[in-house]
């Protein structure tokens, strides 16, 4: 099966000035580009050339992983934002963030802490697990929650290709700045 | 005499706030660039070096000096440190391991850098790769295909031999978690910060130009210590 990249469900510029032009050109257009490119060619030849993205990231490790999972966490990643997004949880998702954390600003806090403190290249994770618990992942590189049988609801790249062009250093506005394209009725979609 | 009087009065209260607070004073330096922030164009732009060397590494140094402070490291080795890293939380391996990378890559590169390795360096690199060329090509492949963020090294292995690592994030060749043990010679950031603003997703292009200001002089230098 050849994987495709999947098309943006808004214009390169639409989220600026949170994410730039500039940065969605190349996040999308060459990272999220180049991550498919690498698996269609990974593939050939094993097991994974017929399975979808899903199978691969459970099925396997190493480069084949990296890739897939890559591909995945983009698409789930980009397809969060929207340039008029619904700025709030409401229904069953406010309730259970409330149940979980307390208040929304407490659940921002500790993403927040989680995206901001991650040492390295990586992903901020809220995952839901199947008591309908919610919680919040810190994982390194291409890592996952699909891997341990979690849902994932929302993820924020924290590599630094994702912000450096828009925030150099300063991972922590991205961060803050994240939450204001962030389009809860997405999420709450994925429930 | 009264601005003398002033100077050990203020020496002297000095003293007194540093025993006030019970801090001994940091071992640690942060060192100055050895050239300036657009010294090395060919490789990397100013506006790079100035958020590499001033935010990021600043960052790192600051972290760690709090971390040597909660650790007792005062007056250790790095080497010493990193010996044990395992042993202590994971800020003294992250911190510590940015600090002590990002000196060494300083020290390394140069604006009268490039060229080729020579005498005892160029012949252990040939003795280990079979070829100065073949080594740039390992050494090349090491830098690119590093997932995620980290560094590639040149370090020379408890026989003298000389070898190629790529490490994740900050750790390093001398830190006890490293799968192979050695001391490095030569340090190359591949951490996105590192070329982003120049490169952009294009590493293998400042892959490549890193080879027009290393400075060899100083690498044959860290050889030399390794030594004995
Ligand atoms: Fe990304
Ligand atoms: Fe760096």
């Amino acid at each position: 099966m050849k994987h495709e990249l999947p098309k943006l469900p808004y214009e390169l510029d639409a989220l600026a000035p949170v994410i730039s032009k500039q940065t969605l050109e190349i996040h999308y257009g060459k990272h999220h580009q180049a991550y498919v490119n690498n698996l269609n060619n990974l593939i050939v030849g094993t097991k994974f050339e017929n399975a979808n993205l899903e199978t691969i990231i459970q099925e396997s490790d190493g480069g084949i992983f990296n890739n897939a999972a890559q591909i995945w966490n983009h698409t789930f990643y980009f397809n969060t934002f929207s340039p008029k997004p619904q700025v709030e949880p409401s229904g069953k998702l406010a309730e259970m963030i409330i149940k979980d954390f307390g208040s929304l600003s407490e659940f921002k806090e500790k993403f927040n802490k989680a995206a901001a403190t991650l040492f390295g290249s990586g992903w901020a994770w809220l995952a839901m697990d199947s008591n309908g618990h919610l919680d919040i992942k810190q994982e390194s590189n291409a890592g996952n929650p699909l891997k341990n049988n979690l849902k994932p609801l929302i993820t924020c790249d924290v590599w630094e290709h994702a912000y450096y062009i828009d925030y150099q250093n300063r991972r922590p506005d991205y961060i803050q700045t994240f939450w204001n394209v962030l389009d809860w009725k997405v999420v709450e979609g994925r429930l | 005499m009264k601005t003398k009087t002033i100077i050990l009065l203020n020496l002297l209260l000095g003293l007194f706030t540093l025993k006030a607070n019970s801090q001994t004073p940091t071992t640690f330096t942060f060192p100055a660039l050895p050239y300036s922030y657009d010294a090395l164009e060919q490789f990397i732009d100013k506006t790079t070096m100035e958020f590499h060397y001033d935010k990021h590494f600043r960052t790192y140094y600051n972290n760690f000096i709090k971390a040597a402070d909660a650790n007792n490291l005062n007056g250790k080795s790095m080497e010493e440190i990193f010996t044990n890293v395992s042993k202590y939380p994971i800020q003294v391996r992250n911190f510590g391991g940015g600090y002590f990378n990002h000196a060494m890559f300083w020290e390394v590169m140069s604006p009268n850098g490039g060229g080729m390795p020579e005498g005892k360096l160029l012949q252990a690199i040939i003795e280990s790769f079979s070829s100065y060329e073949n080594f740039v090509k390992e050494f090349e492949k090491a830098a690119t295909t590093l997932f995620g963020s980290g560094w590639a090294w040149l370090a020379v292995d408890d026989s003298g031999k000389l070898f190629i690592a790529q490490l994740p994030n900050q750790d390093n060749p001398l830190m006890d978690i490293a799968p192979k043990h050695g001391v490095p010679i030569l340090a190359l950031d591949v951490w996105e910060h590192a070329y982003y603003l120049r490169y952009q997703n294009k590493r293998a292009d400042y892959v490549t130009n890193f080879w027009k200001v290393i400075n060899w002089v100083k690498v044959a230098e860290n050889y030399k210590k390794t030594l004995k």
